[in-house]
């Protein structure tokens, strides 16, 4: 996809409990796109992402950010390549005892000496971006979970991170936060030339806004493709995927005994 | 094979255990490595100085008002016996100083600001917001866990003498004004008996040794939580019964140490 990617993930396994959750998984992420790894819960999209913030090791392979191997780092390198990046999780994990202007001044008062009032000007300017200046003042307790999102999503920004991640960031939203945040998710990537990786199972919203999609099915890729290709596709996957079939290759009826026989029924 | 599988689950246990102490072990030696930034940063444990020990103050008030005025009552029955009963001051302040002070305020420290650290933590984790913490760079042993740890054990010495004090007055209150004990010989008495580091200063080291276990299990607890409702109320329950526990346990060790022959 690029010749100098910002995030390359080569034949990457990890075995969790002698059980595989990711098998030889190899991806690309360009600088300044938005990417998306779709699947199916369970089938090892957060464990990927676990994998690019460094929170896991893989068993086999690596994954490489701005030409560095995330799991060679020690705790030092680790935590000075995790102030270049922003993650936003699936419930926003706002901080409950801080008020919204504190969540978002966290990150700079915590890596940055900048005097108060600069952080001021700055965390009101992330707040605009985001269209809660005037909620600066409120606590997490007293947010919707649109609001909740969309200040996690100005606090993930604060410092202008090269790489944004995010775990679910459509999860339990209604369909008008659902666009906003999809608006702001693209918005802040261009606005801010970083390049962002969304993992979710949210098809329709989703390729909306990303450049780029990979499908995810019991820890290997199965599909990959621009928005475009994929809803033109007649693999089976991803065609019951993109229009929510109800049966397909991922059956409706979890496996077991035969029907008959759980009703006692004779032939 | 029943006494097989009855030594196998005995054997699993105590391995769980030793591990579990060694993981606690751990988290104690990172917490006091880590605690160089909250001190940098005083601010943090002033905060949390204020949950932990300013919002117990009225439960250690009320109950150590209580607990004087029952040893007041008891005190005064037995030594009357011997018609001693204006040694009723060295009796409640030594009772308090040395014993019930360090001791019911760090039970009571424990179900009111461990158990509160313990759910608050478990529930950081169970929300993400620990995990949040680090993908932003910022250790959480650092910025949660060593200012409440600081805080717990600063706060505990004071509250066991806050304790210890109001326990005083209310065995002045029931020996003296409702008993008609002699007032002077109740203070006087007491004044000659406490021995400043016999007594006092031992009961400060009992309440910091109790600080220190206390606030650790109750954030260990915390952050060892499953991050569910379930794995936070277990880990909530077992703050106070290990906590209870370690208390009395130590404090005879500490007891037979500090006053063996005394």
């Amino acid at each position: 996809m690029s010749l100098n990617p910002l995030v390359e993930i080569r034949d990457l396994n990890f075995t969790y409990d002698k059980r595989p959750v990711l098998q030889g998984i190899n991806m690309t992420f360009p600088r300044g796109k938005l990417v998306a790894i779709m699947g199916l819960s369970g089938c090892g999209k957060t464990t990927l992402l676990r994998h690019i913030g460094g929170a896991l090791k893989p068993t086999r392979g690596y994954v490489r950010i701005d030409g560095q191997v995330m799991h060679e780092l020690d705790q030092d390198g680790l935590y000075a390549m995790r102030r270049k990046m922003g993650m936003l999780f699936q419930f926003g994990a706002l901080f409950t005892d801080m008020s919204v202007y504190d969540n978002v001044a966290f990150q700079m008062r915590e890596h940055t000496d900048l005097p108060e009032e600069i952080i001021h000007d700055l965390v009101i300017m992330k707040l605009h971006a985001v269209g809660l200046r005037g909620a600066q003042h409120m606590m997490p307790s007293e947010l919707s979970g649109g609001m909740a999102r969309r200040v996690a999503l100005a606090r993930t920004v604060a410092l202008d991170p090269m790489l944004i991640m995010y775990d679910e960031p459509f999860a339990g939203l209604d369909p008008i936060s659902l666009t906003v945040i999809g608006d702001l998710i693209r918005r802040l990537n261009d606005a801010l030339g970083a390049t962002s990786i969304i993992v979710t199972h949210d098809i329709q919203e989703s390729l909306k806004i990303v450049d780029y999609v990979y499908f995810m099915a019991n820890g290997v890729i199965v599909a990959e493709g621009t928005p475009d290709e994929l809803r033109a596709s007649d693999k089976d996957f991803v065609r019951q995927f993109v229009h929510g079939e109800m049966d397909g290759p991922v059956p409706f009826h979890y496996p077991g005994v035969d029907y008959r026989q759980d009703l006692n029924l004779r032939a | 094979m029943p006494i097989a599988n009855i030594l196998r689950a005995i054997g699993r246990r105590v391995v769980d255990a030793v591990w579990r102490i060694g993981v606690a072990a751990r988290f104690f030696f990172l917490t006091l490595i880590y605690s160089g930034s909250c001190f940098r940063r005083f601010h943090l444990i002033i905060k949390e100085l204020f949950s932990t020990g300013v919002m117990s103050l009225i439960i250690i008030i009320v109950a150590g008002l209580f607990v004087g005025m029952v040893l007041g009552l008891q005190g005064y029955e037995t030594l009357k016996r011997y018609g001693s009963e204006s040694a009723l001051g060295v009796m409640v302040a030594l009772s308090l100083v040395r014993e019930m002070g360090p001791v019911v305020a760090a039970l009571l420290f424990a179900s009111r600001a461990g158990s509160a650290m313990t759910a608050e933590i478990g529930l950081m984790k169970a929300t993400e917001q620990i995990s949040a913490m680090e993908m932003m760079a910022v250790n959480p042993i650092a910025r949660i866990v060593a200012p409440r740890f600081w805080a717990g054990v600063i706060s505990m010495p004071f509250l066991a003498a806050m304790f210890s004090a109001v326990g005083i007055f209310g065995g002045y209150l029931v020996g003296v004004v409702q008993i008609g004990v002699d007032e002077g010989s109740f203070w006087s008495q007491m004044q000659a008996a406490v021995d400043f580091r016999e007594d006092i200063m031992n009961g400060i080291i009992k309440s910091l040794v109790f600080g220190v276990v206390v606030t650790l299990i109750a954030l260990f607890e915390g952050f060892d939580a499953p991050p569910t409702a379930e794995g936070v109320s277990g880990a909530t329950t077992r703050t106070v019964v290990t906590s209870s526990l370690a208390i009395l346990m130590l404090d005879f060790v500490l007891t037979a140490i500090m006053f063996r022959g005394a």
